[in-house]
């Protein structure tokens, strides 16, 4: 059993999986399920002024009968009383004094609004916060969420409004809507945050009705933009940590959010760079019970790797991400059919030929018709091996020498 | 012939031993189903379709909701594809091939995915084709079987005055009249007979070649006269005993089923079916689903030489039938109705099997003498009409498919020559190549490579 307990920026908890805010963490009741369930740590449903939301609130993006590879929402913060909260996350710390119950908090864009609920916040007890400067909806029209993650200068001075009165670690959740992720992350590090979490969710809709031609999630014949999570956000997600992990001048932790539903997309984000995960639209679509395979599958990853403890692996492939003018230009790689394991589907014949460089040919052997590969034409692009539904049937092989590595900088930096 | 000569069971019993096999597919399995296709380039599917149905296409089409376009591309290719999607032996064909089959040894439905998208159209009454602008020409078909109803579908969307002539009172062939019920009722084939209708060809049923029209009529009639008429009667056993009541041959038995009209179906209670092909099968199903006792399928050869395919024989295993490998019917035995069947082994020993009906199934003649005395075109020796590629006989006004032409195969080879034939028609008689869709399989097109370096 490796060691999953983990200290985030000061904030302990039993594993690194812990719920983001969102509905999940809507009131006491549910965390504690959630802590019953397994999760290490919660972030409360961002506490403010209460806010009225709108029926409906969600919309879905399927892929053929595959429900929600992508989820959005027009769901503002808490709609329950600021005391209520408080009171019910005393109530749960206590209750649950090992795992992190951490506040989100957003309140309109004034010193003192700020500062008196974060002193109000940090009387329950609680782990830590975390602002939330992401919301892109709604709550940005009013001049909060998304509105101050988008200018570095805001993030830099509510951060320091709320350290100058925090005593617990203040986490600084970041917005995706933005050009350069880099220029936040450094706002929320010199404003003092303790760690940042990132991503929010991203501006989206997510579709139209073509029968009543209202987009989703229709609100009485309208429609607004909302935040787009879950399984598709994921590589965007990832990017955005790994460019903040690996810019020179940011070193505190990050937390990652976007898409993660299982133990092995917790670990790529650690890889990448986060010292613990959030996880929302799995929760929202399986329940809190998906923990229960994320800790056991995690334990058995790190178990089979000889890794001692979680923390071990946070950052480790940060290193392998680089500019592209960093990468080697003679590494070359080739696609080869594996025939006995080709099922004639042809899909890597009609892929390159449609959409990649016409390097597939037909061959007739054993009385049956294979794709092969005309190395001659082949870029090594890997379309065809991600195409083939077949394991192992097409592979991609090492054809140059490894003697002569050239970037493109090394190749241009002479001119 | 005895009252209770028939079957024993209640209606309600007998209507659920017959509801269809395979039930249909709602739209959300038919979602599910359609989405696991890889949408294979140059698919296998498609290769072993013998009218070559765009079958990846079609399935797309159902998974984004565009079930009429489905239905298009099927009928498209093949104008009895609601039958086929029912009848088809997929086992072997589409489904035998499919990659899905090939990789977790689970293929695609697509005889099912077939069936929802034809009945999707066909229960909202859609017209997908329309007749083409009148060329002045006409064509008489005989026999409204897939054939026919294939070549009559496609010369009338040409713009050919289309005749077919059919002998029974019902349009279909053995769609109609030779399927087994628990595999497709009547009506389907009937309304796709009517989709043909549709199309403005006119039907002349309970019309016999020779007998209500002659042929020589037909064939100044009309510009060119497509044969279609399958094949004849059961072949004998040349056995005595063999005109006794109770002796039956299997196509006449399994057409009274169709009527539905139950205890119209003449029905022992111990029941011998000689011969083990498909209909063979359909028979010993049938007869123990109407309630029979006992079922015996006897046959000559060992199972491994039995024609009927693997899964047809699996599903009179599961209806109970018994089988008597290796034996061969010498007598039947009986003065006015059977009692019993003598039959002799490998060895040459003879028993004597108790049963009171006796239903032949060993194959049908060909029609060997309507072509040669009737219309006047060649036949072979195995009594086949002869016919080049673009089906046409050696009258080159006359072109002929179907079982009658290929010696007896499944209703989509039927429907495949019916629609070469409408080509070849066409061609002889205007001078211009048409192409209808799934006609012809070519190699997929090599696309020309990038000339510079990369």
């Amino acid at each position: 059993m490796a060691d999953l307990t983990t200290n985030f920026a000061g904030i302990k908890s039993p594993n690194p999986f812990w719920l983001a805010s969102a509905p999940p963490t809507n009131m006491g009741s549910m965390i504690e399920r959630a802590f019953d369930a397994g999760w290490g740590g919660a972030v409360w449903k961002t506490l403010g002024e209460p806010i009225t939301n709108v029926s409906s609130r969600l919309a879905g993006l399927d892929q053929g009968p595959t429900r929600l590879i992508g989820l959005n929402n027009i769901e503002l913060i808490t709609d329950r009383p600021l005391e209520v909260n408080l009171r019910e996350m005393a109530d749960c710390k206590r209750r649950y004094p090992n795992h992190a119950v951490i506040a989100s908090l957003m309140v309109e864009s004034k010193k003192e609004a700020w500062q008196e609920i974060t002193k109000r916040t940090q009387d329950t007890g609680c782990d830590g916060f975390e602002l939330n400067f992401g919301c892109p909806h709604g709550m940005s029209e009013r001049g909060m969420g998304a509105a101050m993650g988008q200018v570095p200068e805001y993030t830099c001075m509510v951060t320091e409004w709320v350290k100058e009165v925090a005593e617990i670690p203040v986490i600084v959740k970041l917005t995706p809507n933005v050009t350069n992720i880099v220029p936040p992350g450094r706002a929320a590090q010199n404003g003092g945050a303790d760690a940042v979490s990132l991503i929010n969710t991203i501006n989206s809709v997510m579709g139209v009705d073509i029968d009543t031609l209202v987009p989703y999630p229709n609100v009485n014949g309208m429609a607004a933009h909302g935040g787009y999570c879950g399984t598709a956000v994921k590589p965007i997600a990832l990017n955005m940590v790994s460019e903040l992990a690996r810019d020179a001048e940011f070193n505190i932790p990050i937390s990652g959010i976007g898409g993660i539903n299982t133990w092995r997309d917790a670990v790529e984000f650690m890889l990448l760079g986060a010292g613990s995960v959030q996880v929302c639209t799995a929760v929202m679509h399986y329940g809190y019970r998906i923990v229960e395979d994320m800790i056991d599958g995690l334990n058995n990853y790190l178990d089979s790797k000889g890794i001692a403890a979680v923390g071990d692996i946070v950052g480790k492939s940060v290193n392998r991400v680089t500019d592209w003018g960093n990468l080697d230009l003679n590494y070359v790689v080739k696609a080869h059919v594996n025939e006995e394991k080709c099922v004639q589907c042809n899909l890597c014949y009609v892929a390159c030929e449609d959409g990649a460089h016409q390097s597939f040919e037909f061959v007739e052997s054993n009385g049956k018709r294979y794709p092969r590969v005309i190395e001659a034409e082949c870029v090594g692009c890997n379309l065809c091996y991600l195409v083939c539904p077949s394991p192992g049937a097409i592979t991609m092989e090492r054809r140059d020498d490894g003697s002569n590595p050239e970037t493109w900088r090394e190749r241009t930096s002479g001119q | 012939m005895a009252n209770d000569y028939c079957t024993p069971l209640d209606i309600t019993q007998i209507e659920h031993n017959f509801a269809e096999l395979d039930p249909a597919m709602s739209p959300a399995e038919a979602a599910v189903e359609a989405s696991r296709c890889l949408y294979c380039y140059d698919a296998p599917c498609t290769h072993a379709c013998p009218t070559h149905i765009d079958v990846p296409g079609f399935i797309k089409k159902i998974a984004s909701g565009n079930v009429t376009g489905a239905a298009r591309v099927i009928f498209d290719a093949n104008p009895i594809g609601a039958s086929c999607a029912r009848v088809c032996p997929v086992e072997v064909l589409c489904e035998g091939s499919c990659v899905e089959k090939t990789l977790i040894k689970k293929p695609i439905e697509i005889g099912r995915l077939q069936r929802y998208a034809t009945d999707f159209v066909m229960a909202n009454g859609k017209q997908l084709f329309e007749k083409g602008t009148p060329n002045g020409r006409s064509v008489g078909v005989v026999g409204s079987g897939p054939a026919g109803l294939s070549c009559a579908t496609y010369l009338a969307r040409l713009g050919y005055d289309v005749t077919v002539y059919e002998r029974k009172e019902k349009a279909g062939g053995l769609d109609t009249y030779g399927m087994a019920e628990y595999k497709m009722p009547q009506a389907v084939s009937l309304a796709e007979a009517d989709q043909v209708k549709r199309l403005g060809v006119e039907f002349r049923l309970n019309c016999e070649i020779g007998r209500d029209v002659s042929f020589d009529g037909l064939r100044a009639a009309h510009d060119a006269v497509f044969l279609a008429v399958g094949l004849g009667a059961t072949n004998r056993l040349n056995i005595p005993g063999e005109d006794l009541d109770g002796v039956i041959d299997a196509l006449h038995f399994i057409e009274t089923i169709k009527t539905r009209d139950w205890r119209s179906v003449p029905l022992g209670r111990t029941v011998a079916v000689i011969g083990a092909g498909n209909t063979a099968i359909d028979a010993v199903t049938q007869a123990k689903r109407l309630g029979a006792d006992r079922v015996i399928l006897i046959y000559r050869r060992t199972e491994k030489d039995a024609p009927a395919y693997d899964y047809e024989m699996e599903l009179a295993r599961k209806d109970g039938v018994e089988f008597m490998w290796q034996t061969s019917p010498v007598e039947i035995l009986g003065s006015e109705r059977v009692t019993g069947l003598r039959v002799a082994d490998a060895a040459g020993l003879v028993t004597e099997i108790e049963c009171d009906q006796v239903i032949k199934a060993i194959g049908q003649q060909k029609m060997a003498s309507f072509f040669t005395d009737i219309a006047g075109v060649a036949a072979d020796e195995k009594g086949r009409v002869v016919i080049n590629e673009n089906m046409q006989s050696s009258d080159p006004k006359i072109f002929a498919g179907g079982d009658c032409a290929n010696g007896g195969a499944e209703a989509v080879d039927a429907s495949q020559m019916g629609k070469h034939a409408a080509m070849g028609i066409h061609e002889a008689l205007t001078g211009e190549k048409v192409e209808f869709a799934g006609a012809i399989l070519r190699d997929p097109p090599k696309a020309p490579v990038d000339p510079n370096p990369h």
